[in-house]
C-alpha cells in the first residue's frame, strides 16, 4: 500500500510546481519515500525529529506520527497539521506544505576566492552570513 | 606531571527522544558500553578504552540536543581554584555545584554555562571500572567489542553566537590552547575556534551562530581510515542516517565519517589527526576556502552538515 504525496506549497508562500509529488509506501515516513525517489522539495537533516529541518503542514489527508523534538514542533502546531516529514506516516494520499527551511549557516555570494584559489569552487565560493550581527 | 588542569573531554550529556532506539544505537551500532542505570532512567556508557565509569550519558526528553558537557580536572584543588576563577572572571553564569553521586562513581561537579550558552562541569573524581583488560601484561583489546567500538568520547563542535567570551573562557582561564581557527571578513572575525587541553588537535570547538547551547556532535575516535571505512559499512547496514563521509577534514586533518542518533543528534567517528603541542603555531583557515577547511576532498560546504543542529 502506498499513498501519493503532493507538495501544495513552499516555504515563503512560494507555489510548488504542478508536478511536485511522489510515492510514499505504507511502511516509510515521507522524508524516506522522498529521498529514496531521488526526489527533492523537503529540506533534508537529521531524519530523527530532532533537527526540524524537515517541517511540513499537511493541509489534506490522514496521518500518523512518531515523537518529534518539542522545539521544532509545539503542541498547538501538531493539532494544525504541522509534523517533522521524517516521523510523519501516511495513512492516506496527502496534500502538504513545506515549512522547514535549512538554516542559513552561509551566503552563497560570498567574496571570490583568492588568487590561485580552489578552481572548483572559484566564482561560487559561499562565505559566512554574519550578518545576524549587525 | 606535564599535563595538568583540565584533563580531558570527561562526559557529554544528550537528551534523546526514544531511550530505547537510543540505547541499541550506542550500543550496538557504536559498540559503546552500557555500565549503569539510574533511579532517573538516565543510562550511562562509555567507550571500551576508557577506564573512567561514564562519557556518555542519555536522557529521554521531549527535544534531542546536549544537556552538558564534563571535564575531568587533574584534582580537588584544581576544581576549587577553577571554579574560584570562572567566578571572579565574570565569563560564564548559572554557576553551582552538583552534589556527588548525583552521576554515579561521580565526585561533586562544578556547572557553569558559557557565553554560547553551553552547560559545561568540572569535576576531579570518577571511578576507574577499567577497560576490559588487566593493567599487568594486557592485552591490546578485550574480547566481545560489537559495531564500531570507538576506543573514546573525543570531543564536541558546539554553536553559539558569543564566541570571544567562550573562547576567553576557555583560554584564559581554562588554560586550553587554540590550535585551528577559521576567520571572515575585512575585519578577519573568529567564526569558528578549535582548541584543546591536550595534545590533541581539538578538544572542544565552536561555530559562531545566532544562537545558544546548540549542539553540532559528538565525536568518538577510532584507530585508522579503515575502520572509519567499517563504520560506513555498518551505518548502511544497521540504516543509521549518514549525513557525511567517509571523507577527510582540512581542519584537524581527521578522517571521519558523521550520522546521526535515532533523535537527530549528530555523531562522528573518525581517525588520525595529528599532535599539538602548546607552541605549535595556530593554523588559521579564511571563509573563502571554508569548503577545502571542513571536507579536504569534496572542496565544498555542505549547507546540511553545517544547518543542522540540535
Amino acid at each position: 500500500m502506498s499513498h501519493r504525496i503532493r507538495i501544495v506549497g513552499l516555504a515563503d508562500g512560494l507555489l510548488a510546481p504542478e508536478n511536485a509529488s511522489f510515492e510514499v509506501r505504507g511502511d516509510e515516513h515521507l522524508l524516506c519515500g522522498m529521498e529514496r525517489l531521488g526526489r527533492r522539495g523537503i529540506p533534508v537533516g537529521c531524519r530523527g525529529g530532532g533537527c526540524g529541518v524537515c517541517k511540513v503542514q499537511v493541509v489534506a489527508g490522514s496521518y500518523h506520527t512518531r515523537k518529534m523534538s518539542r522545539d521544532c514542533v509545539s503542541s498547538t502546531e501538531e493539532t494544525q497539521g504541522y509534523a517533522l516529514a521524517c516521523r510523519l506516516y501516511p495513512d492516506t494520499d496527502l496534500d502538504i506544505r513545506v515549512v522547514g527551511k535549512m538554516g542559513r549557516a552561509f551566503t552563497k555570494a560570498g567574496p571570490s576566492p583568492s588568487q590561485g584559489g580552489d578552481s572548483v569552487t572559484a566564482g561560487k565560493s559561499p562565505a559566512f552570513d554574519m550578518s545576524w550581527r549587525n | 606531571m606535564a599535563l595538568t588542569g583540565v584533563l580531558r573531554p570527561g562526559h557529554v550529556a544528550l537528551r534523546v527522544l526514544d531511550m530505547e532506539a537510543s540505547i541499541h544505537h550506542y550500543t550496538q551500532v557504536m559498540g559503546l558500553l552500557e555500565t549503569a542505570r539510574d533511579d532517573k532512567g538516565r543510562v550511562f556508557l562509555k567507550a571500551w578504552d576508557e577506564h573512567d565509569h561514564h562519557s556518555v550519558v542519555l536522557r529521554e526528553a521531549d527535544s534531542a540536543g546536549m544537556d552538558y558537557m564534563g571535564w575531568r580536572v587533574d584534582s580537588n584543588a584544581t576544581l576549587e581554584k577553577f571554579a574560584k576563577d570562572i567566578e571572579e572572571s565574570g565569563l560564564a553564569s548559572d554557576l553551582s555545584w552538583v552534589a556527588a553521586g548525583e552521576h554515579p562513581q561521580t565526585g561533586r561537579r562544578f556547572r557553569f554555562t558559557t557565553s554560547t550558552g553551553h552547560v559545561m562541569e568540572l569535576y576531579a573524581e570518577k571511578g576507574k571500572v577499567g577497560n576490559g583488560m588487566p593493567t599487568l601484561n594486557p592485552e591490546i583489546y578485550p574480547d566481545g567489542l560489537k559495531g564500531m567500538s570507538p576506543s573514546r568520547f573525543d570531543h564536541c563542535l558546539l554553536y553559539g553566537d558569543d564566541l570571544d567570551n567562550t573562547m576567553k573562557l576557555f583560554i584564559e582561564i581554562l588554560g586550553f590552547t587554540l590550535t585551528e581557527q577559521v576567520i571572515a571578513g575585512p575585519d578577519k572575525l573568529v567564526i569558528s575556534a578549535f582548541m584543546t587541553c591536550s595534545n590533541k588537535p581539538h578538544d572542544v570547538a565552536f561555530i559562531r551562530q545566532p544562537c545558544k547551547g546548540k549542539f553540532h556532535h559528538a565525536s568518538f575516535l577510532l584507530d585508522n581510515w579503515g575502520e572509519v571505512l567499517k563504520a560506513a559499512d555498518l551505518i548502511s547496514r544497521n540504516r543509521v542516517s549518514l549525513d557525511i563521509g567517509p571523507t577527510r577534514h582540512g581542519i584537524t586533518r581527521g578522517e571521519t565519517i558523521y550520522f546521526f542518533d535515532p533523535s537527530g543528534n549528530r555523531n562522528e567517528v573518525f581517525s588520525g589527526g595529528y599532535i599539538s603541542y602548546p607552541d605549535r603555531p595556530v593554523l588559521t583557515w579564511t571563509d573563502d576556502e571554508l569548503g577545502r577547511a571542513i571536507f579536504y576532498h569534496d572542496r565544498k560546504l555542505n549547507e546540511a552538515f553545517l544547518s543542522v543542529v540540535t
